[in-house]
């Protein structure tokens, strides 16, 4: 249940990757920055331009257009 | 004598370390992948020397982006005895990724652990021994920005290098992929391909393309050939494989990484709310970098410009003297106080300036600041059809547009790669900087903060606007994505910031003393000849060469030759217009001299279209070589010479034309 992209989740709401629906070049990247299967993300920021997440306690800014394809396993 | 590669993520602080290891003359940078340029250092110990090259900061050795090929192919081809992988004790997971491929790949590795005093801050500790076991790696903590831990990091590189390393990492990939593997391997293990089998057969299942062809490359028999070629349906096991290794990681770093429950608040995340808010981001960075102008307009002009111009007008007019009294011809007097001190001395004089503001731009870069400028500029950079990291390059730019080109090696799309260096010269550079204070103090001596922040503006708009025209016309295609780290903010060291303006000065400085000297010199050649004419007079040489150029520049309204012939030796380098224009209005050495002899040749309107042309007009060489050596393309350099030209003259008319009939002639 609650599978969702990671742009739906508001500031301070978090979840778990469940798999990325990009192109593949852009998946790897993805995966090898740590948003593999199961890492813990949560969104910091989430309002205008890219989103910033928190992922292993460390700060990422992910373009609108790749957050819609992150989907996360809300936690 | 022995090489050691440094490897590691972008913001691991890898420079800092090469810094720390070999003092040389580095810098540090926030963005990712500031060391786009091979750096080499070498450091002594135990009375033996050692070579360091700095490799360029990845997430991965795939093929992603040049950085990555760059690093990937020094550790396969350029055989270093040795590879310290920096890895940040804060991010320790996906530092480790990449320290999961070195040790596949075969080399030895050690681990700099470094940023231990954030780590500290943030309250994660490690159990290091258990750790190293684990990984199959020594571990060495250190803070690199304080030299802490770098004798231990030395004495276990050095005892490394020369004992052989048994230690063997192996990361397994869940039973059906491990078979796969191993059959892979029994087919290569035969073959002299000159990597290991285990990491190409690993490389093959994620459908690495150099891999490919290597193997393709050897002599496989056609049924050996068909063993492999499951893995051609290309990485069909790519992510699968990524997953695998973090949960090697997660493994590893489970019982030996201990977190907070809850993590510690830092100052980052509360400067981040203001810096990156929706409203108040892009107002603070235009805030941050008119600060920026006004700051080295005011200390280097008003504190430090005059004096080293005083200095400079009175050891012209001393070795004129001295010449004169050892009975040395009066032309070579001339040449020597006018030719070479005036025209070098011109430039000289903006040394403070330039110091100043290579410094500041040390500090934000130093800071991790410059990664929220793309950030902020995101929103603008994706409505001309870029993404925010294209920004980065433009910034670096500012100092000098050669490495601002090479800084775009770092973005993975080929269309704003192309862009990103084709509107680069439109960054006003360093070496133009003298040009615009000339005119400054000629025409509006108060409001230089802001004339110098308005003409760099109007550079960053022509720019974006060219970008804009390219995106839609030469390089169609989708906006590419953005993901960029934001590294916490740290506290500039002075080290840093100093090696990085030292190493911009230098260049400078050494370009005075070369290819200004030799522009100056030949200059002064043209103006003198044929005998007999008045030097620096239209009937030379130079003169005539102005003459010819001059009727292009009329309908901008500084159609006289004497322009001309600055503008024309700026192709050559930027920093030789101020003194090419202080030898053709009549010789002068002295910067007050030049002010006056300006303030008499232009208006403040031609003084203006002057201006907007130097901005936008064709690069220097150098930079029209770099634009040849990144696009590997004649075609491209050319196109980029005679483009910005014609911006430049048809911006120079527009607001000369503009003005006029405005009155304001």
């Amino acid at each position: 249940m609650d599978h969702l992209p990671l742009i739906k989740l508001g500031p301070g709401e978090s979840g778990r990757v469940k798999r990325i629906a990009a192109g593949a070049h852009a998946t790897k990247k993805l995966y090898e920055m740590g948003f593999n299967t199961g890492a813990l993300v949560q969104v910091l920021k989430n309002d205008r331009g890219p989103l910033i997440v928190s992922l292993a306690g460390n700060k990422i800014a992910l373009g609108r257009g790749l957050a819609d394809r992150v989907i996360i396993l809300k936690s | 004598m022995y090489t050691i590669a440094l490897v590691g993520n972008p913001n691991s602080g890898k420079t800092t370390l090469f810094n720390a290891l070999t003092g040389s003359n580095q810098h540090v940078g926030n963005w990712p992948g500031v060391t786009v340029e091979r750096k080499e250092g070498k450091f002594r110990f135990k009375d033996q020397f050692y070579k360091v090259v700095d490799l360029p900061g990845t997430y991965s050795l795939g093929a992603f982006s040049e950085d990555e090929i760059i690093a990937r192919d020094f550790i396969l081809k350029g055989d270093p005895d040795l590879v310290i992988n920096v890895v940040d004790a804060t991010n320790i997971e996906r530092n480790l990724y990449l320290t999961t491929q070195l040790l596949e790949m075969g080399v030895k590795v050690i681990v700099a652990l470094n940023m231990m005093d954030e780590a500290e801050q943030r309250k994660i500790s490690f159990d290091l021994a258990n750790l190293s076991v684990k990984l199959g790696a020594p571990i060495v903590p250190v803070v690199a920005s304080r030299r802490k831990g770098i004798e231990q990091l030395l004495e276990t590189a050095v005892s490394s290098i020369e004992k052989q390393l048994d230690y063997k990492v192996f990361i397994s990939y869940g039973r059906e992929l491990d078979g796969k593997i191993a059959r892979i391997e029994k087919v290569l293990a035969q073959k002299e391909v000159g990597y290991p089998s285990h990491w190409l057969a690993i490389k093959l299942l994620e459908g690495d393309e150099y891999v490919l062809d290597l193997v393709s490359e050897s002599d496989l028999s056609p049924r050996e050939l068909e063993l492999l070629s499951f893995s051609r349906q290309n990485g069909a096991y790519e992510l699968e494989l990524v997953d695998k290794r973090y949960e090697f990681i997660n493994q590893i770093t489970g019982s030996t990484v201990f977190r907070p429950q809850k993590p510690v608040q830092i100052k980052t995340d509360k400067i981040d709310k203001i810096v990156t808010h929706k409203y108040l981001g892009l107002p603070i960075f235009g805030l941050i970098m008119l600060g920026m102008f006004q700051l080295t307009f005011v200390l280097g002009e008003d504190l430090l410009g005059d004096s080293v111009a005083d200095a400079i007008g009175i050891f012209g007019e001393y070795a004129e003297a001295l010449l004169l009294n050892l009975n040395a011809p009066a032309w070579l007097g001339s040449f020597v106080a006018n030719g070479v001190i005036g025209g070098v001395g011109a430039v000289v004089e903006f040394v403070p300036l330039i110091v100043i503001l290579y410094m500041l731009m040390g500090v934000l870069e130093d800071s991790g600041y410059m990664a929220r400028a793309a950030y902020v500029m995101d929103n603008v950079m994706r409505s001309l059809g870029l993404q925010g990291k294209t920004f980065i390059p433009m910034i670096v730019g500012f100092g000098c547009n050669v490495p601002g080109i090479m800084a775009t090696r770092t973005l993975e799309s080929k269309k704003d790669r192309m862009i990103a260096i084709l509107i680069n010269p439109f960054m006003s550079c360093g070496a133009k900087l003298p040009i615009y204070l000339v005119f400054i103090a000629a025409f509006f001596p108060n409001n230089g903060g802001l004339v110098l922040f308005l003409v760099y503006s109007l550079g960053i708009l022509i720019a974006l606007l060219m970008g804009k025209i390219f995106g839609e016309t030469l390089f169609p295609g989708e906006v590419s994505h953005f993901i960029m780290e934001l590294p916490p903010y740290r506290k500039p060291t002075l080290r840093n910031v100093v090696r990085n303006m030292w190493d911009n000065v230098s260049g400078f400085l050494t370009r005075a003393g070369t290819t200004i000297f030799a522009v100056v010199s030949s200059l002064w050649v043209l103006a003198v000849l044929p005998g007999g004419v008045q030097p620096y007079g239209p009937e030379s040489f130079l003169g005539r060469i102005g003459l010819l150029i001059a009727p292009i520049f009329r309908p901008a309204g500084f159609g006289n030759w004497q322009a001309a012939v600055g503008l024309f030796s700026g192709i050559a380098a930027k920093e030789a217009v101020v003194a090419t224009l202080g030898m053709v209005y009549a010789g002068v050495e002295e910067g007050a001299e030049l002010v006056a002899a300006i303030k008499a040749a232009f208006t403040p309107l031609t003084a203006a279209s002057f201006m907007i042309m130097t901005l936008l007009y064709t690069p220097c060489a150098a930079t029209i070589a770099t634009i040849r050596k990144e696009t590997r393309s004649n075609v491209w350099a050319l196109f980029t010479a005679l483009y910005t030209f014609l911006i430049g003259w048809v911006m120079a008319v527009l607001v000369y034309q503009v003005g006029s009939f405005l009155g304001f002639a």
